[in-house]
Order: C-alpha cells, then sequence, then structure tokens
C-alpha cells in the first residue's frame, strides 16, 4: 500500500483564507453591532428582545437556506414569497376540512402540514424543470410562479382571510422548547419552536453544503457549470434538487408565518420575502454569482439585517429610514465582497 | 445573425398575432369592448406600465435588469403631488427629476462599484420606497386641483388620454433612438457581447449609465402620471411593477440576456397584459362564468409561461442551427 497525500495548491489555500476573513468579516459585523447595542440601546440585555429578534428573523432564515443553495448553483428563486402563500392558504384548507373531513385534529394537522410544504416543493420543482428542460433564465423561469403563485393561492381562498385558533397546528409558530412551568415576564420563556427549526435547517444545510457529495456538485455547478457537466455532474438533477429545496423551505416558512398570525392571508404571506431573503444571502458573503456559499452566513447576515432594523427603531429612527440604512448596507456589504476578491 | 434575426421577427409577430387575436376575440364576444370609453380606460391606466417598461426595455437590452422602477414611480409620485400647488409642469419636472436621481444612483453604483444589476436596483427599490414614504409621511398625499396638474392624468386631447400621447411619443422616440442612432447600436453590442463592446471602443460604460438613468427618468414620469391620475402621491403603490415590466418585455420577446430586442414588441407586450384583466372583467360582466380578479394573475403566469418556453424553443432551434 502507498500512501497518497494529495496537497491543496497553495492558490486554493488562499482562496480558503480569503473566505474563512469574509466569512469572520459577517461575523464581527454582527458582534460589533450587538456591543453598540449593549452601550447605546436601553433594556438591550434581554430574553425578551432575544426573543422578538429571532422570532422574526425565523422564517427570512428559513427561505435563506433555499436562496443560499440556488444562488450557489448561480440561479435565483423569485417565486419563494408565493410559495409561502400557497403553502399556508392550503394548509388551513385542509386542518380546517373545507375539502374533506378528516375526524383526527391530530392527523389532519399533519396532513395540512405535510401537504402544504409538499406542494411548495413540488412547484419549486416546476421551477427547477422548466430551468433545466427549457433553459429558461431562472430569473425568468420563477418570475412565472412569482406572479402565478400568489393568484393560485388567492384563488384557492378566495382572497379571503383564513382565521384559526389551533394549538395543534400553532405550536410550529408560538410553542416554545425548555419551557419553564412558571415564568414571570421578562425571564426565560423557553426557546421558540420556530428558532429550534431554524437552527436545525441550518446545521443540517450547512453541513450537506460542505461535507456531501450533493453539496459539491451545487458548488461545482456555479463554480463553471460546462465544466462541472463535463466531469459527469448530473447537473439537471441537481438544479431540479434544489430548486425543489427552496420550495420545501418556503413552504415551511410559510406555515411558521400563518402560526405566528393565526390566519392565513394569502394577498399578505412572504410579500416581499424574495428580497429580504436575497438580501440576507448577499451580505452574509455567498456569492451571488455561484460557486461559493455559506449557510451560516446567510444566518449572520438575516441577523445583521434584523439587528440593524432593529437598532434604529429602539433608537428612535423610523421605519422609512431603517430600510435606507439596509440599501447601504446591501450594497456595501457586496461591494466590500468583490473588493477583497479583487 | 440571420437565424437570429428570424428567431426575432417570430418572437415580436407572436406577441402582435396574440393581441390582434385577443382584442377580435373581445370585439366579438362583447359589446361595447372597442368603444371609446373602454379604449380610453385601458390606454389611460396602462400607459404608466408602457412608460416604464419602455426604460425597461433599454436596460435588459444591455444584459441588465431594473428592480427599483416601481418603488421610484411611488416616490416620484409623491414628490410630483407635493409640488402640484406650483403647477403641472413644475409637478412634472421634480418627478421626472426625482426618478432621474434614483437613475443616477443606479447608474454609478452599477458602472462604478460594479455590483450586479439586480442587487444594486434591489438596494434602490428599498431606498426609493423608504425615501417615498419618508416624503409623504407615511400616508398618501393629495395633489392640488387648482393648479391644473390633474389634466395631465386625466385629460384629453381630440378624445386620446393625455398619457397614452405622452407614452406614444417616447415610444417614436425610443424606437428611433434603438434603430437609428449609435447609441441604439451601443446598447444591443453590450448586450451581444460586453467584453467585446469594450474592446472595440465603444463607450460601454457611458451607454450604461444613461440606460439606467433613462429607465429611473421613464419610471418618475411614470410616477406622475400616476399621481395626477388618481390625485395622488401613493407612497405605497408601485409594488410588483417591476415584475410586471420584465414581464411585458419578455412577452414582447426581446431577450434577456441582452443583444436583441425591440421597442413597439414591448408595447405589444404591455398591452397583450393589460387586456387579460379587461377581458376578465367583461367575461364577467357577461355573467355565464365569475371569474375573481385573482385569477388575472394567474392568466398572466400562464401567459408569460407559454411565452418564455416557446421563445426558449425557437432560439435552441437557431443555435442547434448556427452550430450544424
Amino acid at each position: 500500500m502507498t500512501e497518497v497525500q494529495i496537497q491543496a495548491p497553495p492558490a486554493a489555500r488562499r482562496i480558503d483564507a480569503l473566505a474563512a476573513i469574509m466569512r469572520y468579516s459577517t461575523l464581527a459585523a454582527l458582534i460589533l453591532l450587538i456591543l453598540f447595542n449593549v452601550f447605546f440601546t436601553k433594556n438591550f440585555v434581554s430574553w425578551r428582545v432575544l426573543d422578538v429578534n429571532l422570532t422574526q428573523v425565523a422564517a427570512i432564515v428559513i427561505v435563506g437556506v433555499g436562496m443560499t443553495l440556488v444562488i450557489a448553483t448561480g440561479g435565483i428563486d423569485l417565486s419563494v414569497g408565493s410559495l409561502m402563500a400557497i403553502s399556508g392558504a392550503i394548509a388551513p384548507i385542509i386542518f380546517l376540512n373545507k375539502v374533506f373531513y378528516v375526524g383526527e385534529i391530530h392527523v389532519a394537522v399533519a396532513l395540512a402540514m405535510i401537504g402544504g410544504i409538499l406542494l411548495a416543493g413540488a412547484f419549486g420543482w416546476f421551477n427547477g424543470w422548466l430551468i433545466t428542460r427549457f433553459r429558461i433564465q431562472p430569473i425568468i423561469a420563477t418570475l412565472v410562479l412569482f406572479i402565478a403563485g400568489r393568484g393560485i393561492a388567492q384563488v384557492m381562498t378566495n382572497g379571503s382571510l383564513q382565521p384559526f385558533k389551533l394549538d395543534t397546528f400553532q405550536w410550529i409558530g408560538l410553542g416554545r422548547l425548555f419551557a419553564p412551568a412558571n415564568a414571570s415576564p421578562g425571564d426565560f420563556h423557553g426557546v421558540p419552536d420556530q428558532v429550534v427549526i431554524m437552527l436545525v435547517l441550518v446545521a443540517a444545510a450547512a453541513w450537506m453544503l460542505k461535507r456531501s457529495l450533493f453539496g459539491r456538485q451545487i458548488l461545482a455547478i456555479g463554480g463553471n457549470e460546462r465544466a462541472a457537466r463535463l466531469a459527469g455532474v448530473p447537473v439537471a438533477q441537481v438544479k431540479r434538487w434544489v430548486y425543489c429545496i427552496s420550495g420545501l423551505c418556503a413552504g415551511l416558512a410559510g406555515l411558521v408565518v400563518i402560526a405566528i398570525n393565526s390566519s392565513s392571508d394569502a394577498n399578505q404571506v412572504g410579500l416581499g420575502m424574495e428580497l429580504d431573503a436575497i438580501a440576507a444571502v448577499a451580505v452574509g458573503g455567498t456569492l451571488l454569482s455561484g460557486g461559493r456559499a455559506t449557510i451560516t452566513g446567510t444566518l449572520i447576515g438575516a441577523l445583521i439585517i434584523q439587528l440593524v432594523r432593529y437598532t434604529m427603531l429602539a433608537n428612535g429612527v423610523p421605519d422609512d429610514v431603517a430600510k435606507l440604512a439596509k440599501a447601504a448596507l446591501i450594497v456595501a456589504a457586496v461591494w466590500l465582497q468583490s473588493q477583497g476578491r479583487a | 445573425m440571420k437565424k437570429t434575426s428570424v428567431v426575432a421577427f417570430l418572437a415580436s409577430q407572436g406577441v402582435l398575432i396574440a393581441l390582434a387575436l385577443l382584442i377580435l376575440f373581445g370585439w366579438l364576444r362583447y359589446d361595447n369592448f372597442l368603444g371609446l370609453f373602454n379604449i380610453s380606460t385601458v390606454l389611460r391606466y396602462n400607459s404608466m406600465f408602457a412608460l416604464v417598461a419602455l426604460g425597461m426595455t433599454f436596460v435588459i437590452m444591455t444584459g441588465g435588469i431594473d428592480l427599483s422602477v416601481g418603488a421610484t414611480a411611488a416616490m416620484s409620485s409623491v414628490v410630483a403631488a407635493l409640488l402640484s400647488p406650483y403647477g403641472m409642469l413644475v409637478g412634472t419636472l421634480g418627478g421626472v427629476f426625482a426618478g432621474l436621481c434614483v437613475g443616477v444612483i443606479n447608474g454609478f453604483v452599477i458602472v462604478r462599484l460594479r455590483i450586479l444589476p439586480f442587487i444594486a436596483t434591489l438596494a434602490a427599490m428599498l431606498a426609493a420606497n423608504g425615501t417615498g414614504l419618508l416624503l409623504a409621511k407615511d400616508e398618501s398625499v393629495s395633489v392640488s386641483y387648482e393648479s391644473g396638474f390633474t389634466d395631465l392624468g386625466q385629460g384629453d386631447i381630440l378624445n386620446i388620454p393625455i398619457p397614452a400621447l405622452i407614452a406614444a411619443a417616447l415610444y417614436i422616440v425610443g424606437s428611433i433612438v434603438l434603430n437609428l442612432t449609435s447609441t441604439g447600436r451601443t446598447v444591443l453590442a453590450i448586450g451581444g457581447n460586453e467584453d467585446a463592446s469594450r474592446m472595440m471602443g465603444l463607450p460601454v460604460n457611458r451607454i450604461k449609465f444613461l440606460v439606467y438613468v433613462a429607465s429611473g427618468a421613464l419610471s418618475g414620469l411614470a410616477g406622475v402620471i400616476l399621481a395626477s391620475q388618481f390625485g395622488a402621491g401613493q407612497p405605497i403603490e408601485g409594488v410588483g411593477w417591476e415584475l410586471f415590466a420584465i414581464a411585458s418585455v419578455v412577452v414582447g420577446g426581446t431577450l434577456l440576456t441582452g443583444g436583441l430586442g425591440s421597442v413597439g414588441a414591448t408595447l405589444a407586450g404591455v398591452m397583450l397584459l393589460g387586456l387579460i384583466f379587461n377581458v376578465l372583467n367583461f367575461e364577467n360582466g357577461m355573467g355565464f362564468i365569475s371569474l375573481s380578479a385573482y385569477w388575472q394573475s394567474v392568466v398572466r403566469g400562464v401567459f408569460l409561461l407559454i411565452v418564455v418556453i416557446l421563445q426558449s424553443q425557437l432560439t435552441g432551434r437557431a443555435e442547434r442551427a448556427e452550430t450544424r
């Protein structure tokens, strides 16, 4: 047996180092932001503030995980907000027994959740099919469902609000893990369920992207699609799965949002989500042209955007100005990354 | 080269044929479909989208994209409404100037900072939205009815709505610029191959900058018409306009990769997507079916789907024929 040692060429190592610096620079920005708040924002260090921010960011991160994978292949998914609306519309239709009667409520809720997520996943698969079968650019292929998807959700519900109050379902947006039995307000109230889901999803996707064959194939396609195809990567298949996963993530996020609201409004669920998710991915340090992606970066990016907004609101800056800050933040982050590469 | 122009011809004729069929269908099926009232209502309302789509056509022909048009139009409608007491001219110029500023920022960020158009204009969309809300103090701003500002959006000349006349004039200008000037050829050259255009010594940066400025100014004008037509500057209007405009451009046969396109076909695309809504309204009026307004986005999406699939089949065939 001879031992073969494979050493990474120095060029690759330098790129890795750069990527690491970029990753830590977004993390450093987040830490700076937190430190600023600790000193200047009143009552910042409290369970309630942590709770509010994490709860608000969870849906964006869940969608952002799928979006990161899509962007890693060099694509984009504009349909995520509409898919959230579809999943959010179909789930209450099932568990409120509007189509067919399901006696046992747990079965109905399980059906509703699986149905909502799978339906969104199926539409995501459709996106991938359009992109790979007809070679349509991702931005246009997903524009179709961006326009039609919300219409489908509105047609399903006739545009009306579906209110509900059902703990069996709403744990996904309102439930808490490790909640102490009798906590007074301001104490630790447990971890919101959607935050747990978000963290599990981030961990699984980060592992997948780094360590699994599928993850490497995704990055190979984004880096150079032709080369990947010549190297034997099943490009079309990988892409279809990636858009399917993005759809599944959107479906899940749709359920979280309607659970928080105790109602499903097809006109509102997921509106503008595609932009929030893309912004989180961009700020997080994923290369928008594909080939280099970081899931934890997306989590950090979403946290930074959320915290900037919170910081401004908590310090009395109006929301409209916070939007300007967010815009500047996105441009600055992407510009800095391009400087790091040059 | 010849093959691709055949494709462009087919694609641009495709939208005209579809438009003609839809108008024929409406004319045969509904009374008053081609009545003066309906025609002028449709033209008046859709001229805003036509203006936005005109700018988008040029941006897309360079291979870029402008996501900020809707938010820019909304912000400009606020600016125009705030300036409307000083007269129609001041209000109009103010609104157009506000849009122009957004275009300048877009052009600067894309050309100088070399940030992808997608992300740059996404940020501009947020910024314009925030600025519009800030100027309007989070509510819609009523325009002045004494200064004659509303004539711009509500008036007619020879029974033709003024916004439609403005749009028609600008489409003619756009068509001339694209087909008869070096600027137009450069726009198409950049979309065809940016690096090659640069090496040929074409003023790539200047033209790219200009198309975003034009897109911003046209969105600003659309915002002015919005304010004067509905009597208020509306900071939260314009949501989804960018995608409607992109869809019109694509339906019109302009290739999203740039390098190919026609201004007139975009206009046909706008009219087609706008008339779908109109036909749905008439169909509901007949009483046989009752499709809610929500169906319009489904129908629009399906239309877009059919067009892009056809387009990809046509261009695919041309590419295969070229490489053979």
